[in-house]
């Protein structure tokens, strides 16, 4: 069955037909073409395609489309403010966090969720912030290290 | 282009890649768009680990609205594969292991495909399987390939027809037979080890499964979009498989969401293909779930290990016996060539005067076992760095220092008869174990922990055939920025970004101004680059991208030379300027490089766009005697690299933290000295994370963990506390700049580095991955209980 919803999206509002089942992460990457949350295992286990929900990172292969209408949703598309990246991208290039990229858009929400809530978090709350968001190439090292960076220059 | 970084081979310049990749701006396969065209694929996987396919009916899957096409075994009558031809796309006669794709569903939808999927109707004749490699060897197992006769392979790979071996690689040195070691050298040994190790089979999970796009076009063009470590090999095997000229396959390949290996060689991809030959003019995209992505995709071999190990009282090794039998899985892909590795470098890294190995690729009915970051050497190593352990124990030598003595030195005869090329391992050893204190004793931080050290060390070869090709173009622009062309695939470990640092070295340019333009990787455009394996990439295809850049460096020295009336070996090129040592004239490269340089007057004009290409083959690989293992030269070269670990054993809990790991390999030299340090963390974590890791099946072969959930991988809250890396840089003779791979070594000896410091904490040791908290808890009361 299709509901027509309206989505607040990185400030943009998309008036967009969704399918009952269909996934937050289905309709952003596949009806809006934003493709930074990525399809990692549909089942809330990899934290590849966390967005922020109302400021919260979530899992957006675990929201349905439609319950997602009035929420605030954003994604890494909107971190760069009038092409100056967020202190966040600067940091993870700096610190050279970024192997692949596959979970890179998934952890800097994350980091931008636990920031935001907690600004100045220890090295165990950045770890346990990243807890669900897999990555395979770095070992989490740089990913800590840069957003630990970011905090403790905030 | 604010930064200017000059001479850059050796700085820790950003990646190249890094804007892209934070802003998602970075496309992978599953991103790119198709318009409305584009068809969905789901495959049907055996629901049996060894059985005859009697009758495969898909007439009710045909008749679900929206399905365009199935394909099945019927469609695919060519034997396909990377080394051994043993395998058809889809299967036909037989299936091999639990999940191996039976038929594939195109349709408009995925949810339709996956729909119609379950509807394909296939009769079964259930055969036995076998699942344990050692079993499978044994002449009464049940056979997996009575046809393998029938089948193609390379010349340097020996497999056994009538049994379930498929590759047995033979080393002899000194004083040996086929039965063994002579019994007087066992005589001089004061100590000897024998073990047997079991490894399950591990995944590589990488974030991004498994994804492919095929469109077979009506003109006969096959384009197929992979995230692929190996897309020219893809194009060779499908052109082959299919039988259709190369010309007409194009392989895409965007970014890799993660390889490891798992996305070398030729999985799904080759299914797709097919699948879109049935629905013409329309890509078909299949995507693997998770579940799918652990048992429908290729995963690392198991491994059954027996092996024993002599040395003397002053700690000399003298004789080595082992037998190495790889789980390869219903078919090979890399697996033949994974055994051979494990028999031509069976040692690990030491130098052995009497060496009996044999090493087997054996099919079983699990999942295809391939590639995995390093493959052979992690599974070898698992046993062997734990019995030189046990050797150095037993003659009361410190662990350490029984490696320093033991461990191979440059120009030692190793055990194929090929000269040891430069590397420094002791010194590798010597840097772990200073940042770990090795050595002293140090307290657990609760009564109820034990704290221990350990240290493991590594060699490793790139696996490959002798001859593996690289190429690469370097193209100027009007204002003196380069585009860097390579086939290579950047799969996080760095490849664009040490690209772009040896061209703009060779160019005397600076670092920001190349643009590397290799994504996607495009067989029809991308200069042909082997495959991203085997920690092969900053040496061959730097060697190709340094040969380009003096191509293109050459042709400017030249043009400028004869526009002064000056030798081209008085000339050099920095920071963007031809300048001449002699007469001190100066030339920016600006425009030059384009338009060229005009005569006086403008009467007439010299020189035009300025284009370099350059390639890279190793020539001097021999062939090795095939009764011995022998020959001139095995392989291209050795990394090597140490490991050292200090921990606790939580003696409640059986679990296992890790305070420190400390890394030092020999790079020959860091091109990019922090993305070294970036793998070398990432490796250490990888490698740690695999001691804990496996796959289980059931009695009937189906995979019992096939979730993140059930299978686990290290999390940020799992990492050791902290991580130590050191470079060691002995420059490899034909390496540019004297640089070697160090991406797959850097996980390699992390388990049985784990293995030896938790004996340390607690006196018992595991001859079995994957450890678990359970499996160690049991052991060290089971041991206290003895005790008692």
């Amino acid at each position: 069955m299709l509901h027509e919803i309206t989505l607040n999206v990185n400030g943009e509002l998309h008036i967009v037909p969704v399918k009952s089942h269909h996934t937050l992460l289905t309709v952003l990457r596949e009806q809006l073409g934003i493709t930074s949350p990525k399809r990692g295992c549909e089942n809330g286990e990899c934290g590849a395609c966390t967005v922020l929900y109302d400021g919260k990172p979530v899992n957006s292969c675990m929201v349905l489309a439609v319950e997602a209408e009035g929420h605030v949703i954003e994604t890494v598309e909107s971190l760069a403010k009038n092409g100056e990246l967020h202190p966040l991208q600067k940091s993870f290039i700096e610190h050279n966090a970024v192997q692949c990229g596959f979970c890179t858009p998934g952890m800097l929400m994350s980091a931008k969720g636990l920031l935001a809530e907690n600004p100045h978090p220890t090295e165990e709350e950045i770890k346990h912030a990243l807890a669900g968001n897999l990555c395979r190439c770095t070992g989490y090292v740089r990913i800590i290290d840069a957003i630990k960076d970011v905090a403790d220059h905030s | 282009m604010t930064k200017q970084t000059t001479d850059p081979v050796g700085k820790s310049v950003p990646r190249i890649d890094a804007y892209d990749k934070v802003t998602g701006a970075v496309q992978y396969v599953d991103d790119l768009q198709f318009g409305p065209g584009l068809y969905y694929g789901k495959l049907v996987h055996s629901p049996h680990a060894h059985a005859i396919i009697k009758k495969v009916d898909v007439s009710k899957a045909l008749a679900v609205p929206g399905v365009k096409a199935i394909v099945t075994g019927e469609d695919t009558p060519h034997r396909m594969g990377l080394y051994m031809q043993d395998r058809y796309i889809f299967a036909r006669d037989r299936v091999r292991y639990y999940g191996e794709p039976v038929a594939g569903v195109v349709a408009i939808s995925e949810e339709i495909a996956e729909q119609a999927a379950k509807l394909v109707e296939v009769e079964y004749e259930v055969l036995q399987p076998v699942f344990d490699p050692y079993e499978a060897a044994q002449p009464d197992a049940p056979l997996l390939h009575p046809d393998m006769a029938e089948y193609q392979w390379p010349p340097f790979i020996f497999p056994e027809p009538g049994t379930n071996i498929s590759e047995h690689f033979k080393l002899r040195k000194g004083k040996v037979t086929d039965e063994g070691v002579d019994p007087e050298v066992w005589a001089q040994c004061a100590a000897i080890v024998e073990k047997t190790f079991r490894l399950p089979q591990i995944q590589h999970v990488p974030i991004e499964p498994h994804v492919a796009v095929a469109r077979w076009d009506l003109s006969g063009e096959v384009t197929l979009w992979s995230p692929s470590q190996s897309p020219f090999a893809q194009r060779d095997l499908l052109a082959q498989g299919l039988g259709i000229p190369h010309g007409n396959v194009r392989v895409i390949s965007p970014y890799v969401g993660g390889g490891f290996g798992g996305k070398a060689g030729i999985s799904i991809e080759a299914n797709v293909v097919v699948m879109a030959k049935a629905v013409k003019g329309h890509p078909v995209k299949v995507r693997m779930t998770r579940e799918e992505e652990f048992f429908c995709t290729n995963v690392r071999q198991s491994l059954y290990a027996h092996t024993k190990i002599g040395c003397d009282k002053d700690g000399h090794v003298l004789a080595m016996e082992t037998a190495y039998y790889f789980g390869g899985g219903g078919y090979n892909d890399y697996g033949v060539n994974i055994a051979r590795a494990a028999g031509y470098s069976c040692t690990g890294p030491y130098s052995i005067p009497n060496v009996k190995g044999d090493s087997h690729s054996v099919y079983t009915n699990t999942p295809i076992g391939s590639a995995m970051r390093g493959f052979g050497m992690p599974e070898i190593h698992w046993g062997i760095e734990q019995i030189m352990d046990r050797l150095a124990d037993e003659i009361g030598m410190d662990p350490a220092e029984f490696r320093r003595i033991n461990c191979v030195k440059t120009g030692d005869t190793i055990l194929t008869g090929m000269k040891m090329p430069a590397v420094d391992l002791v010194q590798c050893i010597d840097k772990v174990t200073e940042a770990i204190n090795w050595g002293k004793e140090e307290p657990p931080s609760a009564p109820h922990k034990k704290r221990g050290k350990g240290i493991a060390i590594m060699w490793k070869a790139p696996a490959m055939p002798p001859n593996p090709g690289s190429s690469a173009i370097v193209r100027f622009n009007e204002d003196a920025t380069v585009n860097v062309y390579v086939g290579a695939q950047d799969i996080g470990q760095g490849a664009f970004t040490v690209a772009a640092q040896m061209a703009a070295q060779v160019l005397g340019i600076p670092y920001e101004w190349v643009r590397v333009s290799v994504n996607p990787v495009d067989t029809k455009y991308s200069p042909y680059e082997w495959q991203t394996v085997a920690s092969r990439i900053t040496w061959s295809m730097g060697n190709a991208v340094r040969a380009a850049a003096n191509h293109a460096r050459t042709q400017i020295l030249e043009i400028v030379a004869k526009y002064w009336d000056e030798d081209p070996a008085d000339l050099d090129i920095k920071n963007g300027v031809v300048i001449s040592y002699k007469s001190e004239r100066e030339q920016p490269l600006k425009k030059m490089v384009v338009y060229g340089l005009p005569n006086e007057n403008y009467e007439g004009w010299q020189g035009g766009p300025i284009i370099g290409s350059g390639k890279f083959m190793p020539t001097y690989v021999t062939n090795l005697d095939p009764d011995t293992g022998q020959g001139a030269r095995a392989v291209v070269h050795y990394t090597v690299g140490a490991q050292a670990i200090d921990l606790e054993v939580d003696t409640e809990t059986g679990e296992v933290e890790i305070l420190k790991i400390a890394s030092a390999y020999d790079v020959g030299k860091a091109i990019n000295p922090d993305l070294v340090m970036t793998q070398i963390e990432g490796g250490a974590v990888h490698g740690m994370s695999s001691a804990f890791e496996g796959m289980f099946f059931d009695e009937n072969g189906r995979l019992k963990n096939p979730s993140l959930v059930d299978y686990k991988i290290a999390t940020a809250m799992d990492i050791p506390k902290e991580i130590h890396g050191d470079i060691v840089e002995t420059p490899l003779e034909d390496g540019p700049w004297g640089a070697r791979g160090v991406g797959e070594h850097v996980m390699v000896q992390t388990a049985p580095a784990i293995a030896n410091a938790i004996y340390n904490a607690t006196g018992v040791r595991f001859d079995d991955l994957p450890l678990s908290a359970e499996k160690i808890y049991r052991a060290i009361h089971a041991q206290e209980e003895q005790e008692q």
